[in-house]
């Protein structure tokens, strides 16, 4: 089993899918010649060539607008947005038609598109380069969403996206990029979309966590010993209710930890459905850990604070904890 | 010679029709004027829910475009798409069936007036989004040139559309890489509310095609016959592998922009200067000026057309709504009954 970086279980990803499948192409800025702005498309252009390897100009709808096309005519486009806010020029391409063709051509036409995008914070890129938007996707009936937080997730949540038939977005945390881990190359390593994965077991709390959050649930767990059942949810759009809702049940507590402003949130989904299906089996209210409502700031201070940080998530998590504990004590 | 466009079933017929039979324009042009004009009555008559867009006026564009074009291409046009899709092959019962939101409609009745869609025509699914059907084209092209399927994209698309920011990217994109591709402007001088020289400072929008290096040529869009020839030397360079081409085709709508709009906007010499240059009756003169048909022939053709189209609509009256089920069906792959 190799071990490898985040970006090079994406790069090993694409290049054994192009070779498994002929119709998939990568397209985006500077990922031929280049090999991506975060080298996760290296040395594919000698592999596959510039046909199926495309340096794009900075045209984002143009080139997002030609991977739609070129997906319903009978390839599979890999379609990189460099930052995943770039793609706000390009929007209308994927939400409002990427995402309705199946429907209003009643499968006729469908759109086997994948989108991958670097998100998030905690490198100091400043407020237009470091959000995850993944509500502006989660909204759009049609699309699916996911994000991968470990290099092995990254190849096989990938390879899962572009094996799809409809259009999926991939959001990679940057802040991986760098991590290294054993990755199972081949028809093993796949991960399905809609799965999600239990990254420990405990028996307290429920912890729920996505792309970069994960990590940080961990090393909150770990650092504070808490006996918390983690869950790296991996696809937002759809996502994996029994799982949540069996952990849930079995430990009465539930917390969301999320990296996007707290409206319109992955973490309120999660917890509607917990209150709906779990009514009277919670031992406490769930609770969302999430950043303020604010654009992601500049300034290490400032940034550090935005995130939800480990020892936040361990204080919070272990007060839910106790205060529920000691509650429970006082009325028995 | 006998048979009617209209009487032929949705799909490559029709198209087959309109390229080979010697009435097959013809048919195709009376067929689309009737349509449009049907789709306003039944608006009127409280048929047809949200809103709609009608191209009366503009169908030579439509059919000079469907008579290039071949059965592999793609072709993306604008939600002012009911007589593209007719042209292509589309059927009025399928058109009108959407317009009026029924099963038998192209799209089941979940897409409307503005969402037309014929896969085995080639037309995607149409577009309300002003601009959005053109980079989706040379997406299309795109995958005619890795696969050298020798397939070419067609986009067609409005005016209004050639200052947002999706014509100049697709434009840029498709000549960077001289994807197989016709870029077909139906200059009709309005963008919705808007007359051109208000909003756009080029009179001729096919000079735009200087700005991305490609050939651009301006062609009367009355005129069936020449629309269809800049198109097909578009498609012939296309794929031959010379790169894309921009085509405007000066033509003109009768109605307002939407139902909602009675275009007082507008002069009525203007119009009546258009209505002059109607292409129906371009077409139809040069038919009888060439001998093989009379007026009266033709008169009597038009009213069969009229009478078929009549019977599809009241076929589309008395035919279901959508299933309650098809409301979440088609969604992504997993999801249906």
């Amino acid at each position: 089993m190799p071990k490898l970086r985040y970006r090079q279980a994406v790069a090993r990803a694409l290049g054994d899918e192009m070779d498994l499948d002929p119709t998939v192409i990568v397209m985006g800025e500077d990922v031929a010649e280049a090999g991506g702005a975060f080298k996760a498309t290296e040395g594919l252009l000698d592999r596959f060539g510039p046909d199926r390897v495309i340096d794009t100009p900075i045209s984002e709808l143009g080139f997002l607008g030609a991977g739609v096309g070129a997906a319903m005519t009978g390839l599979r486009p890999v379609v990189e947005m460099m930052f995943i806010e770039f793609i706000g020029v390009a929007l209308d391409q994927l939400v409002t038609e990427a995402a309705t063709v199946r429907y209003l051509s009643r499968g006729a036409y469908h759109v086997p598109l994948v989108v991958r995008g670097s998100v998030g914070a905690g490198q100091g890129f400043g407020c237009q380069h470091s959000q995850v938007l993944d509500h502006w996707f989660r909204g759009s009936p049609g699309l699916k969403v996911c994000s991968p937080a470990t290099p092995q997730d990254a190849y096989g949540l990938l390879r899962a996206a572009i094996q799809d038939p409809d259009p999926v977005v991939v959001l990679e945390p940057r802040v991986l990029y760098g991590t290294r881990g054993e990755v199972t190359t081949g028809p093993d390593g796949l991960v399905p979309l809609g799965q999600a994965r239990t990254v420990r077991r405990g028996g307290d709390v429920t912890v729920v966590a996505v792309g970069a959050m994960v990590g940080v649930v961990e090393e909150a767990a770990s650092g504070a010993d808490l006996d918390a059942d983690i869950i790296d949810l991996r696809t937002l759009r759809p996502w994996d209710r029994a799982t949540v809702l069996e952990s849930a049940a079995r430990t009465g507590r539930l917390v969301t930890v999320e990296e996007s402003p707290p409206a319109a949130g992955w973490g309120a989904d999660v917890i509607t459905a917990a209150a709906r299906e779990l009514h009277g089996q919670m031992t406490t209210p769930p609770l969302r850990i999430t950043p303020p409502e604010a654009p992601v700031p500049f300034a290490a201070e400032l940034e550090s604070r935005f995130l939800p940080s480990p020892q936040r998530v361990a204080q919070e998590v272990s007060r839910m904890i106790h205060d529920s504990s000691a509650h429970a004590g006082s009325t028995t | 010679m006998n048979g009617l466009l209209t009487e032929i079933e949705d799909g490559p017929d029709r198209r087959h029709h309109l390229k080979v039979h010697p009435l097959g324009v013809f048919d195709a042009l009376h067929e689309i004027r009737t349509v449009e004009d049907r789709i306003q009555q039944l608006f009127n008559d409280g048929h047809v829910r949200g809103s709609t867009h009608l191209a009366q006026g503009q169908e030579a564009v439509s059919v000079g475009v469907a008579l290039a074009a071949e059965l592999g291409d793609s072709v993306t046009c604008t939600y002012r798409g009911h007589a593209t899709a007719l042209a292509l092959g589309l059927s009025p019962r399928r058109v009108l069936g959407e317009i009026v939101g029924r099963t038998i409609g192209c799209a089941g009745g979940v897409g409307g007036s503005m969402h037309l869609v014929g896969r085995d025509v080639g037309l995607f699914p149409t577009y309300a989004i002003v601009g959005a059907g053109i980079p989706i084209a040379t997406g299309a092209a795109l995958t005619a040139q890795v696969t050298g399927s020798g397939a070419a994209a067609i986009a067609m698309f409005g005016d209004g559309a050639c200052n947002i920011g999706a014509f100049h990217e697709a434009l840029n994109f498709a000549a960077i890489r001289r994807l197989p591709c016709a870029f077909v402007i139906e200059n009709n001088l309005y963008g919705e509310y808007s007359r051109i020289d208000r909003t756009t400072p080029v009179a001729d929008l096919a000079r735009r095609a200087d700005a991305y290096d490609i050939p651009g040529m301006v062609v009367d869009g009355q005129d069936v016959g020449a629309v269809a020839d800049a198109v097909g030397t578009a498609l012939s360079r296309a794929r031959a592998g010379d790169g894309p081409t921009l085509i405007e085709a000066k033509t003109y709508r009768y109605s307002g922009h939407s139902r909602s709009d009675p275009a007082t906007y507008r002069p009525t010499e203007e119009v009546e200067e258009w209505k002059a240059r109607d292409p129906l009756m371009i077409h139809d003169r040069r038919l009888v000026e060439a001998g093989s048909v009379t007026a009266e022939e033709l008169q009597q053709r038009h009213d069969r057309i009229a009478q078929a189209v009549e019977g599809a609509v009241a076929g589309v009256l008395a035919s279901p709504p959508p299933d309650p089920v098809e409301l979440t069906r088609h969604i992504t792959a997993e999801v249906g009954p």
